[in-house]
This record gives structure tokens, sequence and C-alpha cells, in this order.
């Protein structure tokens, strides 16, 4: 029992008890909060009172509140406790009246559509301004080190092709295998039904080198790489490197950025030419098992089936969707901020946005190569 | 977390190795805190001050030896147990280690709500208490830590490390980075909470005037071990590493308060 209520003779009496202290505060809030009012006047006693933390000091002036709502008048019985004296000297000094203090503050603007649209406009409108300026900026350390070679850094982009390229390779082989043996299945079951089971070799042929081989390593590279850029570069943010290299006279984007974009443009295309490859293999292993298409016949047909441009139609793009991976993953880096939190919500839309952009920017050349038949 | 002032926690490490491969950081450390009072620990960079405290926090287990919180040994304990020991200190790290993605007051609330279910109201007025305890404006509850600034960090660190009103303290170059005024400022809060609250802190300091002005007794790291004693004591200790820091260039100024 840590408090006791009792009314004697119009006088409130209440007796606290036991021990008040932080380990106690559900019991001590509960309480505090239910514990019964009424009467002319109060009599705090603090006679059972064990131990008296902070904690259990401030519940004590929060019951002493509570009373005065309640328009009585309190004193106590003897000295009040020594820790509630204490406690009282840290709100004396500060003139506010002990408001509690707000968790996050709240945005001044109001949330009616008409509000959120404006905000959304707003931030959107000033992202696409940062994202050009970013841009602009990759353009213009670019235009410098073609004539100064030296500040492309080649160390740190053969890192990048390292960790983005070759340590990517299992990963990409497997899933470039198996992606052409699913595609391969699917199409044979539905070919034969014309009795036109070695167009199987086309499907895949075709399939894997225009689109299937270069979007999947994308996407993959994208989550691999987009994210470590964004983490990487979040990382030094936060812990003020990228403060420390613009101090020393670096320049940022050159430092960072483009020995990243440059690493997987080249990473990119060679792992597309892998991806590639291995697709083909699926088909050719799953069509000799399924379709009992022997791998000689399935190379002559699928050089019947390419036409010049068709593996060209696929490489071509892997630079450029690795420049959108690399550009998107180290913007979203440097934007990070202040905390922890804004690191993985940075993360995750770095790598949300690439391969968004990577999906756009194949939508586009579909559109291209349909209109120049290429 | 125990009652403050019914059970005195204090330190007591007895024969702690610490080695990481072939290095060896501590060879049969022993350490002792009375309750009460605020023990320094000194030693050079790189002589294990971090470790040992990392060990005294049961974040590290040691090699071999002893390490007791409140007279029970946290190198056998595990889950609840070693919770319920850590629930009777406070720690603050060198660089504040708030968290980044919470509100000072949301710091603070951060280890209350971790022992027990309490109303908004209450929590934050718990919050409100502790920053007006450490001597930060009360509108800086509503911060984050990144808009604070380098002492402000230091109090509200030292804020969340009181959260629970724990007996015990531990703070980690709790000066460092702080112009002289703030150190200062640091040590008087640090002193008259250390006495209003009847806290035995343990803290690793460089600080030469914070070790005068606040520690009653001081721990060296040499050759790893520990050298206790009063200032005093360690003071008259012919090692020549504590001659050279005591007596050295920058000691002198410390000796002058």
């Amino acid at each position: 029992m840590l408090l006791e209520s009792r009314l004697v003779d119009g006088v409130r009496q209440l007796a606290v008890s036991g021990d008040w202290v932080a380990a106690a505060a559900p019991d001590l809030a509960a309480a505090v909060a239910t514990c019964e009012l009424g009467g002319e006047r109060a009599l705090l006693d603090g006679g059972g009172l064990g131990a008296l933390d902070l904690t259990g000091a401030w519940f004590l002036r929060r019951l002493e509140a509570r009373l005065a709502e309640a328009g009585l008048a309190s004193a106590w019985h003897l000295a009040p406790p020594e820790a509630l004296t204490f406690t009282a000297t840290l709100y004396r000094t500060a003139p506010s009246d002990g408001a509690p203090v707000r968790p996050l503050p709240s945005l001044p603007a109001g949330d009616r559509p008409l509000d959120l649209l404006g905000r959304w406009t707003v931030s959107r409108g000033s992202q696409a301004h940062d994202a050009l300026e970013f841009l602009g900026r990759i353009y213009y350390v670019i235009g410098g080190a073609l004539l100064r070679p030296a500040r492309l850094r080649a160390k740190s982009v053969v890192r990048h092709v390292f960790e983005t390229g070759l340590q990517a390779v299992p990963i990409v082989a497997l899933i470039a295998f198996l992606i052409s043996v699913i595609v391969a299945y699917i199409g044979a079951q539905e070919l034969r039904q014309f009795g036109g089971d070695v167009f199987v070799v086309d499907l895949v042929t075709v399939s894997v080198l225009r689109e299937l081989g270069v979007l999947l390593t994308a996407i993959i590279v994208a989550g691999r790489s987009g994210s470590a850029f964004a983490a990487e570069i979040g990382v030094m943010r936060l812990n003020e490197e990228v403060d420390a290299l613009r101090a020393i006279g670096l320049n940022v984007v050159e430092v960072l950025v483009l020995p990243r974009i440059l690493g997987l443009m080249i990473a990119l295309p060679l792992l597309t030419v892998l991806a590639d490859a291995m697709g083909l293999a699926g088909g050719a292993v799953l069509s000799w098992l399924l379709l009992d298409i022997p791998f000689n016949q399935f190379l002559a047909r699928m050089q019947d089936a390419m036409a010049p441009t068709t593996f060209w139609a696929g490489l071509l793009k892997a630079p450029v969707f690795a420049f959108v991976i690399a550009m998107v993953g180290t913007f979203r880096g440097i934007q990070v901020r202040d905390s922890s939190r804004e690191l993985g919500r940075l993360t995750t839309v770095a790598v949300v946005e690439s391969i968004f952009l990577v999906l756009f920017v194949d939508a586009v050349f579909a559109v291209a190569y349909w209109e120049f038949d290429f | 977390m125990a009652a403050a002032g019914s059970l005195p926690l204090s330190v007591r490490v007895r024969g702690l190795v610490n080695r990481f491969g072939t290095q060896v950081v501590h060879d049969n450390l022993d350490m002792d805190v009375m309750p009460g009072e605020v023990f320094g620990i000194v030693g050079g960079s790189g002589s294990g001050k971090s470790v040992l405290l990392r060990t005294i926090l049961g974040l590290q287990r040691p090699k071999a030896g002893i390490v007791e919180i409140g007279g029970r040994d946290l190198t056998t304990l595990h889950g609840a147990e070693l919770r319920a020991v850590k629930h009777g200190y406070g720690v603050t790290f060198q660089h504040g280690a708030l968290f980044s993605a919470l509100t000072v007051a949301q710091n603070i609330q951060l280890p209350i709500l971790e022992t027990c279910t309490l109303p908004e109201d209450v929590l934050d007025g718990l919050a409100d208490l502790k920053v007006r305890l450490v001597g930060l404006p009360p509108e800086a509850g509503a911060k984050f830590p990144a808009q604070l600034s380098g002492g402000m960090i230091k109090r509200a660190a030292l804020a969340r490390a009181l959260a629970l009103d724990p007996p015990l303290l531990f703070l980690d170059e709790p000066t460092a980075g702080l112009d002289p005024i703030a150190a200062a400022a640091f040590d008087e809060l640090l002193l008259f909470l250390q006495r209003t609250l009847r806290l035995t802190v343990v803290m690793v300091t460089h600080d030469l005037d914070t070790i005068y002005r606040t520690c009653n007794r001081i721990g060296v790291i040499v050759d790893r071990r520990m050298i206790c004693g009063t200032l005093e004591q360690i003071e008259r200790n012919d090692h020549p590493w504590i001659q050279e820091y005591f007596h050295g260039a920058r000691g002198r100024s410390g000796r002058r308060q």
C-alpha cells in the first residue's frame, strides 16, 4: 500500500508509505491517479516512507498538484521529504509552468487535401531541383576528368568494379540460369500444343538477349549495390566524413560519386554478358532434357533466331541502367542527414527508385528500338 | 532496479584478464569502487580504459576474473538476471550515443518504457523532470540530438542515464570535447547530482581538472593492472607514467586548482 487516504473531520489525511522509486512507477501512477480527494484541506504524512528517488518525488508533486486542482491546501505533517524539496527547486528556476514536453514538434501547416497537395508539390519540386543539380555536378566533374584523367581515380573505380561486379557473379549467374529455365519450360508447354517445340529456342534467345539478361542483372545490382552506395555514403555523412572531404578541398562528386558510377558502368555490362551466357545455357539444358534438342541443334537454331542486333540491343542498355542505379544510390546517400532513421529511409528509397527508373528507361528503350527498327 | 539507498551498489573487479589474440590488455587487474564515491579511471591511450568499462558494463566477457556490481558477478549472469543488474546502473558514452531518430524526451523515456508501461502524460512529465535535472531548458526535450550542441548532448546523455534513477553511474569521458567553462559546469552538475541523489559514479576521463574537482579516488591503469588510491596517494606513486601524468607539462595546470 503506497498511499492511504482518509477523511477525518474534514481534513483529508494522506499517508504515504513504502518505496516510492522508479521501479514502482506503474503502481505509483495508479495510486496517485485513483487517490480519493475531497475535504477542506489536506495533510500529507511521509512517516511510513521507505526509499524515495526522483521518480517517486515527481509522483508526490503530482499528488500535490491534484490536491491543488481540487482546491485543497496541502501541508506536510512533518517536514516534506528531502527529495521532494529538491525536485521542487528544479521547477522553480525555470519560469515556465512545467507543461509536459511534447515528444514531437507538430507541423505548422494543416492537413487538408490542399495543404497536403501543396506540401507534396513543393517537396517534389525541390527534390527534382536537387536531383538535376546533382546530375549537373556529375557532368561537370566528368567533363573535368576528361581533360585530366588522373581525376578519374582508377584505384577506386577498380574497387567498385570488384565489389559490384565480380562479387555479384554467383547470384547473377544463378538467377539468369533459373529464369531462363523457367521461361523455356513454360514456353515449351505452350508451344508443344502447336507442335512448335523448336521455337522454344527462339523464345529463350530473343527474350534473354534483348530483355531478361540485362533487366534481371540491373534489378539484382540495384538491390545489391544501389543500397550499398546509399548506405555507405549515408554513414559517411552521419560521421561527418563527407564534411571532412569537403574541408580538405576534395570534390565529393569526384571522390565518392564518379568512381561508383564508372565502376558500375563497367561492371554491369560485363555482368549482362555473363547473364546472357548463363540464360542461353539454361535454355539449352532444358531444351536438351525436356525437348530432346541436342546442343549443336540448339546452337544452329539460336543463330537463325538472332538478328545481328539482338545481342547489342540488350547490352546497349546496361551502361545506362548502371548510370541510373549508381546515380540514384549516391544521390540518396548524400541526402542522409542527422539520424539513423533517415539512413534507412533513404537506402530504401534508393533501391525502390532505381528499380523503378530502370524499368522506366527500359520502356523508353523498347519504344525507341521499335521506332528505329533496331 | 534496487531502491536508492537500500542495497548500495558498488563495483568489485578481481583478477580480470582481457586478451585479444596475442595482445594482453588487462592482466590480473583489481578494482574497487565504494558506495557513494566518485571514482576516476585514468590511463594512457590504448591502456584499456574503454575495454575495462565495457567489461564492467557486461558488454564484453573477460577471459578470466570476476566483475561484481552490487555483489553480483556479471560474468556468470545471463538473460533476465543480467538485465536486472543493467537496470541498476546508468551509462553515458563518449559521444553521447543518443538515439538519433528519437527526440531527447523519447531518448529518456526509452529505458523507462523498457521496464514498465506508463500513461503518456506521466512519461512526458518524467522526461521533463530529467531534462530539468541535468540543467537543460525544458524545450530541449522536443529536440532531436542533431539539433543539440556538444555540451547539451552530454547533458541529454546524462539525463537518459538517470532515467531510471539508478544508484550507480558510469561516465565515459564526460567532459571530453567541451570548452573549459562547459566542462567545469558539467563537473559542478555531476557533483551536485552525486551529492543530492547519493550516486556512486565511475568515470573514465583524461581531464585533470575534472579529476581534481570531482574524484574521491582514482585508479590508474599501468602495465595492464590498476593502481588505486586517493589523489594524494597516487600523486606520490613513483611509477614513471603516473609521475609524467600528474607532474608533466600539462599536469600542473590541474594541480593549481
